[in-house]
């Protein structure tokens, strides 16, 4: 069973149509009540920093998240903004995030993009996996593509916790893994047969 | 290797996909949920579905409807069509949507654009522009199907609507659309050279060569509809999409 965590700030339900495509029971918490029994979280998320902060602040979820990461050691996923929140805070806003992981999040330095890149990053993009045997990855097709949508991404202070990188005018982490930790910069949920094999490998993590 | 994304546009009315030339004559394609089906089994980048009555009507959206059409659908959605309010907006992302499309709207109120990207981020929100040559040649935005006129020009529509919290910008020629001519580029040009945000060009594909040209004039997509529901002889139905190596070979290793 995986536990969505519904904080009013993305799209649950492809999530669900994909888990639900692949056999994955999955619950939907918008509570901390609906959290306490939770053995395998995904964090998903779109929009602003600091109003997925408040939103999960409002809902009484940030404590107990972070007990169940650190204490109970419960695998998370988070994906896109969901993902940027378990960092330390984000240049998007003033929010402490959930600093689950040594991480900042920054916005797209467009001194280093050509013109023809835009922002969002909005499309399509390989993976070089730096991990190959991680389990998120493993047996996973060759060349890999999923799809972004963001204009900040993952900085990690700690280059062992890089889990994969992207290029968009540069190189930058496009996945992060430490310890029952995992985070996304795309969105496995509309990313084909790439995403959904992701998702699988998650489903099946102690 | 960069990848620019291909997105079929489909078109709904009345609950069937159909496909108009020149935002006329609609030709009825087929079943909307079979289509989409086809479509993610082909592994497309993006798909929008543009429900071409409900605006014009005064309907709401089909959320019902929409809902059916993305359950299976593995890949980014944009719908448009119909939406007026921000309730609209949310109950399209409720359904599993992920951009909204907003056309005519994005004229009568631009300041919807920005209550939705309050919301959902920018990313989230595309403004639609159909645009016309007028008898003196001058690019003419219109709203509402191209029935009407807006004031500004192109460059200025555009630049209003990202200022307003657009994240991305489809722009469709109605001289174009559903013509096999090509992309009209001056316009592609002119516009994508206003705005920060993504360009998504619409309207007169014949092959994945147009695409190249359009990305090399600054599109960040391009998009087509009758290239992607007819065979290529015949004008028959046949929904198809160009397979990886194909869009490798003859687009991506070619941008730089």
């Amino acid at each position: 069973m995986i536990t969505i965590i519904d904080y009013k700030a993305g799209n649950i339900l492809s999530i669900r149509n994909m888990l639900k495509k692949l056999g994955v029971a999955s619950e939907i918490a918008e509570t901390q009540k609906q959290l306490g029994a939770a053995k395998k979280l995904i964090l998903p998320g779109v929009g602003h920093f600091d109003h997925g902060m408040k939103h999960l602040r409002d809902a009484g979820m940030v404590d107990v998240i972070r007990d169940k990461v650190i204490e109970e050691k419960i695998p998370i996923l988070g994906i896109c903004l969901g993902a940027q929140l378990l960092g330390k805070g984000s240049e998007e806003g003033i929010e402490p995030g959930l600093s689950l992981v040594d991480m900042d999040v920054v916005k797209f330095d467009t001194n280093k993009l050509d013109q023809h890149l835009k922002i969002p990053h909005m499309g399509w993009s390989n993976l070089t996996i730096k991990k190959v045997e991680n389990p998120l990855f493993i047996d996973s097709q060759a060349e890999p593509r999923f799809y972004f949508v963001h204009s900040y991404h993952f900085k990690m202070n700690k280059k062992e916790d890089v889990l994969s990188t992207s290029y968009h005018g540069y190189f930058f982490t496009s996945a992060f893994h430490k310890d029952n930790i995992y985070g996304v910069q795309f969105h496995p949920e509309k990313s084909h047969k790439y995403g959904m094999k992701l998702l699988e490998n998650f489903a099946k993590l102690n | 290797m960069r990848r620019i994304r291909v997105i079929p546009i489909l078109l709904l009315s009345n609950g069937g996909l159909v496909k108009t030339a020149r935002f006329k004559k609609p030709n009825y394609i087929g079943d909307p949920i079979n289509a989409v089906r086809i479509f993610n089994d082909k592994e497309v980048d993006e798909l929008a579905l543009l429900d071409i009555e409900a605006s014009g009507l005064g309907k709401e959206p089909n959320f019902e409807k929409i809902k059916n059409v993305v359950s299976e659908a593995f890949m980014p959605m944009a719908y448009g069509g119909g939406i007026k309010t921000l309730d609209h907006i949310k109950s399209i992302f409720r359904v599993g949507i992920e951009k909204v499309v907003i056309n005519t709207m994005a004229g009568r109120d631009p300041g919807l654009l920005e209550r939705g990207a309050a919301i959902y981020g920018s990313q989230s929100i595309a403004v639609s522009m159909d645009v016309k040559k007028d008898f003196l040649g001058k690019y003419r935005v219109y709203l509402n199907k191209g029935k009407e006129k807006v004031r500004l020009s192109p460059v200025e529509y555009a630049k209003r609507a990202e200022s307003f919290g657009a994240g991305e910008i489809i722009i469709t020629s109605i001289d174009r659309e559903g013509t096999y001519l090509g992309y009209d580029l001056d316009l592609v040009n002119q516009v994508s050279a206003a705005i920060q945000i993504p360009l998504v060009v619409n309207g007169g594909a014949r092959n994945i060569n147009d695409f190249l040209i359009a990305a090399q004039a600054g599109a960040s997509a391009t998009a087509a509809g009758s290239l992607f529901v007819y065979s290529s002889d015949e004008k028959g139905v046949m929904i198809n999409y160009p397979k990886q190596h194909e869009l490798t070979d003859h687009l991506y290793s070619k941008l730089n």
